[in-house]
């Protein structure tokens, strides 16, 4: 069952459609709303390792669709703790709770002031607005 | 429609195979016999005819209807082709004959050639790779030989693409060893040159490039874009898949480009979509030419032979010269229309325009300017006020009797669809087709969920891809469908020709 659309407040956004969640100096991402409802239905996650890391703007992994194949593009740099194997063994998780039980990876945060360069949730909706 | 095995009466069979007589039957050891004969469907020959025929029937094609495939360039095949493609000499020629026994198949090889050199605005030629993504992965083979030749290949490890690009441009670029540097498309929707700048330097090996891209527009930067890559010592490749829309219009040459393939399975009527094997051939710039493919027909006279002395050669890409059959559709099409290639190009253009400027008002445009062979529209507006999807409208447009065009590509548009009429068309079904396109806009207001659960009127109903691409299924199993005849009462002597 699809989610219904919604930012929320206490997320930080990047604008290639993709959340942290950030708790101390860990970060928790996953694609937003717009992004898994543009690519429907998913089929695949290919997930990075655990242990290795991801840089900010650049993307660690890729999420497939009938449609396409996109890009996971990392709002933060860190070190991956944790990989969701939930989504792993069953993507459309993402489809049905994209905030929830559809986070994709947890990281430890490495790079300073770059929660700072993030859009909130009202800045996220206007690129969406724009888009 | 049954299956041919559903169809299956166990024991009834086409024709009787008589056990040759005096034959010794060689002894095979046990352990390699089948322990019972392969499932095969048992049927009298006219049921066997008939159900391939039905079969035909279901099948949709350029021959049946109206095939608007962006990007893929879905013409009419004529007829003659087959003709010419059929005549003894062409069709009985032995590919490893002597050069003396096949100068007339060479000396085609060679005038194609030469048509594609004046096409493409090049010095040379290859005729192998057997499909554009050969074509792409031999230009990329050539990229490498010519900076090895140069003590430059090290360093120069990226190759810039744009986010238009066909799917193949990443994976050729994976496959012959190259970084992929993506560059954007700017509002107007060219390459972002601005991007493009700051992404190119020493270690840039080169650019791929479709012009005009899959959004169907030319590139009004392309100048610049030239300047940008030979300015620092990189080569330019041109996905030949457009090429539809420039014919004795614009040369890739000229543009500054040092590959290009040319899809003989696009441009020039090679009949596919799995209708035949399809042809790649790449023409490159006077520098690279020491590099392609062996062999290479060369003409010494009045006499032409294939050349295999290419010490710099990659080597060989393809067996034999290439897909020879292709070879004689794509230079009969060619010679048919002789100069009138540049009609060609001009009809395929004014064809999609017309449709565009029918259809701008009814769907979201991304880019507000004359298209090229081919153009984008937009289901965006449909699906945030409609949830009718660019997905519902293609599977709507069977209903019409079309095949539906490109859908969600090119990537940088959302809810795409990428429509490409060809020349081939008349004005009529290019209206049709528009009509057909507004009314699914209405249905989509008025009763959208006809248009969600379409289509309704084909013998396949709306396919639930997502299962289909989690749950692969490549073959029939037979323990899914027990009760299809013949199983369990086949006997072993069925495969020693009783």
């Amino acid at each position: 069952m699809a989610a219904s659309e919604s930012y929320p407040d206490e997320l930080l956004y990047h604008s290639e459609h993709d959340w942290a969640r950030i708790d101390g100096d860990e970060a928790t991402l996953g694609v937003t709303w717009f992004a898994q409802d543009a690519l429907g239905e998913l089929v695949h996650y290919e997930a990075p390792d655990i242990g290795s890391t991801v840089a900010k703007d650049a993307s660690y992994g890729e999420v497939e669709s009938v449609k396409a194949v996109s890009d996971l593009i990392s709002p933060l740099s860190g070190e991956v703790l944790e990989v969701n194997q939930k989504v792993v063994d069953a993507p459309e998780t993402v489809n049905e709770d994209p905030y929830g039980d559809g986070w994709l990876i947890r990281i430890r945060m490495s790079g300073a002031g770059e929660r700072d360069q993030l859009l909130s949730a009202a800045e996220y909706r206007k690129v969406l607005e724009d888009a | 429609m049954k299956l041919i095995y559903e169809k299956s009466q166990s024991g009834r069979r086409g024709i009787g195979v008589p056990q040759p007589d005096g034959l010794d039957v060689p002894e095979v050891p046990a352990e390699l016999r089948r322990k019972e004969p392969p499932r095969l469907p048992e049927l009298a020959e006219p049921e066997v005819l008939r159900h391939f025929t039905e079969l035909s029937t279901r099948n949709f094609g350029i021959d049946t209807g109206f095939y608007p495939l962006g990007s893929c360039t879905m013409k009419y095949n004529p007829r003659i082709n087959e003709r010419l493609v059929g005549l003894p000499g062409f069709a009985q020629l032995h590919p490893l004959v002597e050069d003396d026994a096949a100068q007339g198949a060479l000396e085609l090889e060679w005038e194609l050639e030469q048509i594609l050199l004046q096409v493409t605005g090049l010095d040379a030629v290859s005729l192998q790779p057997a499909a554009g993504s050969q074509g792409e992965l031999t230009g990329l083979m050539l990229f490498h030989a010519y900076f090895a030749d140069r003590g430059e290949d090290e360093q120069r490890t990226n190759i810039v693409i744009p986010d238009t690009a066909h799917g193949t441009n990443p994976a050729s670029v994976t496959m012959a060893g190259y970084k992929l540097t993506p560059v954007r498309t700017d509002q107007r929707g060219n390459i972002d040159v601005a991007d493009l700048r700051t992404k190119v330097d020493e270690h840039t090996a080169g650019l791929m490039l479709t012009n005009p891209s899959t959004l169907g527009l030319f590139d009004e930067n392309i100048e610049e874009i030239e300047r940008i890559f030979h300015g620092v010592g990189a080569l330019m490749y041109y996905d030949g898949a457009n090429l539809n829309a420039v014919c004795g219009i614009s040369r890739p040459g000229d543009m500054g480009f040092d590959v290009v393939h040319i899809n003989l399975h696009k441009t020039f009527s090679q009949p596919h979509g799995g209708g035949g094997p399809g042809g790649g051939p790449i023409a490159v710039r006077e520098m690279l030419e020491p590099f392609l493919p062996v062999p290479v027909v060369a003409r010494d006279g009045d006499t032409f032979r294939l050349d295999y002395d290419r010490p710099k050669s990659i080597g060989k890409v393809r067996a034999f010269s290439g897909p020879f059959g292709v070879f004689v559709r794509s230079y009969a099409f060619m010679r048919s229309y002789g100069p009138a290639l540049r009609e060609m190009s001009e009809v395929a253009v004014l064809n999609a325009n017309y449709m565009l400027a029918r259809l701008k008002d009814t769907y979201d445009v991304p880019y507000e300017r004359l298209c090229m062979h081919e153009f984008v529209l937009s289901a965006r507006t449909l699906k945030r006020e409609h949830g009718v999807s660019a997905l519902d409208v293609a599977k709507r447009l069977m209903d019409y009797g079309f095949h539906p065009p490109t859908i969600y590509f090119p990537l940088v548009v959302p809810e795409a669809l990428m429509i490409e009429p060809t020349e081939s068309e008349a004005k009529e079904t290019l209206d049709a087709f528009c009509e057909a396109l507004i009314a699914i806009a209405r249905e989509a207001a008025n009763e959208p969920d006809t248009v969600h659960s379409a289509p309704h009127s084909r013998p396949v109903k709306r396919l639930d891809e997502v299962r289909a691409a989690k749950e692969v299924v490549v073959k029939y199993r037979f323990d899914d469908h027990p009760a299809v005849e013949g199983a369990g009462d086949r006997q072993v002597e069925a495969q020693k020709g009783v």
